[in-house]
């Protein structure tokens, strides 16, 4: 799921910048770690942007058949009665 | 007489309210429910029909103190008198509040409101979904929130009645539907504030079951801070209103954007802090080369003169050295053998004038010794025997002096040697002695 990748890319950002930071790593090991880290933000911002932007209507028919259509302010009458 | 009483009695006692406590109860397969309902001092038995007793939210229990209302009869096989029940309200709390009471002990007991059953929120949703009314003002409320925070979020409503008698099933069916989708990362489930009955279905054993069942996170918001139902111990998070569920679902957008943007900038900063302390390292390191490279310049330079020092003391040696042997050659000069030879020449002369001298009497006296000598052998030689007549024959050429006349033959020629001068003379004729 896009939300887990998003979260675990995230920490993992933050766990290269701290370690990174601590700076006791060889040259060749922080360059690796770093542009690992450029890839990931990278790859977070570009989660961020191909997010859906949309709000939706789950309903439920008389046959009970599910249908999922665009939310409007006066769906009110969409709320099952039964 | 039984029926008589029956009608008198059910016409008298039509509508009575009682009050005691509940004890005998049984509740056989038929649904109706009997008890018997006294007090300190009296009792009387009661029935609960089936009809009337499924509408009971709150179960009865020996020993209750109720409140009751009904009308009396009589149950002609036994020729007992009994109320039959229409209302059945626990004295001193409310039946809800028994209800809520009696069924939060029930699944607590079960374990469904236990810490380690519940999921953490992810902190990133992409998806929300939403069970709540369509027409509340809690679904205004969420909305407003989740697209002020998060204006990108992908939200899903499951449109349900919040309150009514349908209101639980309702709730409880689309936190199933929402589960079904596999798509959805929390769902928010929850109404608007409103009294104890309002929020009644929230606390129904179907929507808390249905809670506890979710894959997916859920997050509560009933009513107001001080609602409490049962859905807000079963839920993931209990939040205390519609808007704080939205909060808590979703991070505020623009925040983690700075914060990529933030952890990208130090990103990139350390790196360069890392890249500048390498650079230092490097530089230290070509110093210490060139230091070396200067060291070695020096030792260079040092050898040279080493080298210098050498040669000189070598040419000095040299020097000493030939001038040893000029001294020698100075020496040596004074014994030249040319010097000693043109000495011993000089002294040459002298010499042979003294040999001379001595030559001259040694030869004089040998002169006489040979002419002594010579005399006495010319007595001896043959020649003189010639003198004294004899010749000497020999072989032509080989010279070979004849003894006997045999060794001769006819015509041969033969020399002879007389004492002055030689003939040379043919064999005519041999003779040895033996013809003679």
């Amino acid at each position: 799921m896009a939300a887990v990748k998003f979260e675990q890319a995230m920490a993992r950002l933050e766990a290269i910048v701290g370690e990174l930071e601590k700076s006791d790593l060889p040259l060749d090991e922080s360059l690796r770690i770093f542009e690992e880290g450029i890839r990931l933000s990278k790859n977070c911002l570009k989660i961020l942007e191909e997010a859906e932007h949309k709000v939706e209507v789950l309903v439920q028919d008389k046959n009970g058949k599910k249908r999922i259509h665009a939310y409007s302010p006066d769906d009110a009458a969409d709320e099952p009665s039964s | 007489m039984t029926g008589l009483l029956r009608t008198s009695i059910e016409a008298q006692f039509s509508d009575i309210w009682l009050e005691g406590e509940l004890s005998n109860l049984r509740a056989p397969g038929s649904g109706h429910v009997y008890c018997t309902l006294k007090d300190k001092t009296s009792q009387i038995r009661a029935v609960l029909f089936r009809s009337t007793a499924v509408r009971l939210r709150f179960a009865l229990q020996e020993g209750l103190h109720v409140v009751v209302r009904g009308r009396l009869t009589v149950y002609e096989p036994r020729g007992e008198y009994q109320i039959v029940l229409d209302t059945v309200e626990p004295k001193g709390i409310g039946a809800l509040q028994l209800t809520f009471e009696q069924l939060k002990e029930r699944l607590a007991t079960e374990g469904l409101f236990d810490q380690d059953r519940k999921k953490s929120i992810p902190a990133f949703p992409r998806t929300v979904g939403v069970v709540t009314s369509l027409t509340g003002a809690a679904i205004r409320d969420i909305l407003a929130v989740l697209r002020r925070r998060w204006p990108t979020l992908h939200i899903l409503i499951a449109p349900v009645q919040v309150q009514g008698e349908h209101a639980g099933r309702q709730i409880a069916e689309a936190l199933t539907a929402l589960n079904n989708l596999g798509s959805v990362d929390v769902i928010i489930v929850g109404r608007g504030g409103g009294s104890l009955e309002d929020l009644w279905s929230f606390n129904e054993e179907i929507v808390v079951r249905a809670i506890a069942a979710s894959h997916v996170p859920v997050v509560s918001a009933v009513g107001h801070e001080i609602d409490v139902t049962l859905a807000d111990f079963v839920a993931d998070l209990r939040a205390p209103t519609p808007s704080a569920a939205a909060e808590a679902v979703v991070p505020v957008l623009a925040e983690i954007v700075e914060r990529l943007q933030e952890l990208k900038v130090r990103l990139g900063q350390v790196m360069l802090r890392h890249c500048a302390f390498e650079r230092q390292r490097l530089d230290a390191g070509i110093r210490g080369v060139t230091d070396v490279r200067f060291r070695l310049q020096d030792a260079a330079q040092r050898t040279d003169d080493r080298v210098d020092r050498l040669h000189e003391m070598v040419q000095q040696l040299l020097m000493a050295g030939r001038e040893r042997v000029h001294g020698v050659q100075r020496d040596l000069s004074g014994l030249n053998p040319i010097l000693a030879i043109k000495q011993g020449l000089a002294t040459v002369p002298q010499f042979s004038k003294r040999l001379e001298g001595q030559m001259g009497v040694m030869l004089a006296q040998h002169r006489h010794r040979i002419h002594a000598t010579l005399a006495q052998l010319n007595t001896l030689s043959p020649l003189a025997i010639l003198g004294r007549g004899y010749s000497i024959l020999q072989t032509v050429p080989a010279g070979q002096i004849l003894h006997r006349a045999n060794d001769v033959r006819v015509g041969q020629e033969l020399e002879a040697q007389l004492a002055s001068g030689r003939l040379s003379c043919t064999v005519t004729q041999v003779f040895d002695d033996s013809s003679v």
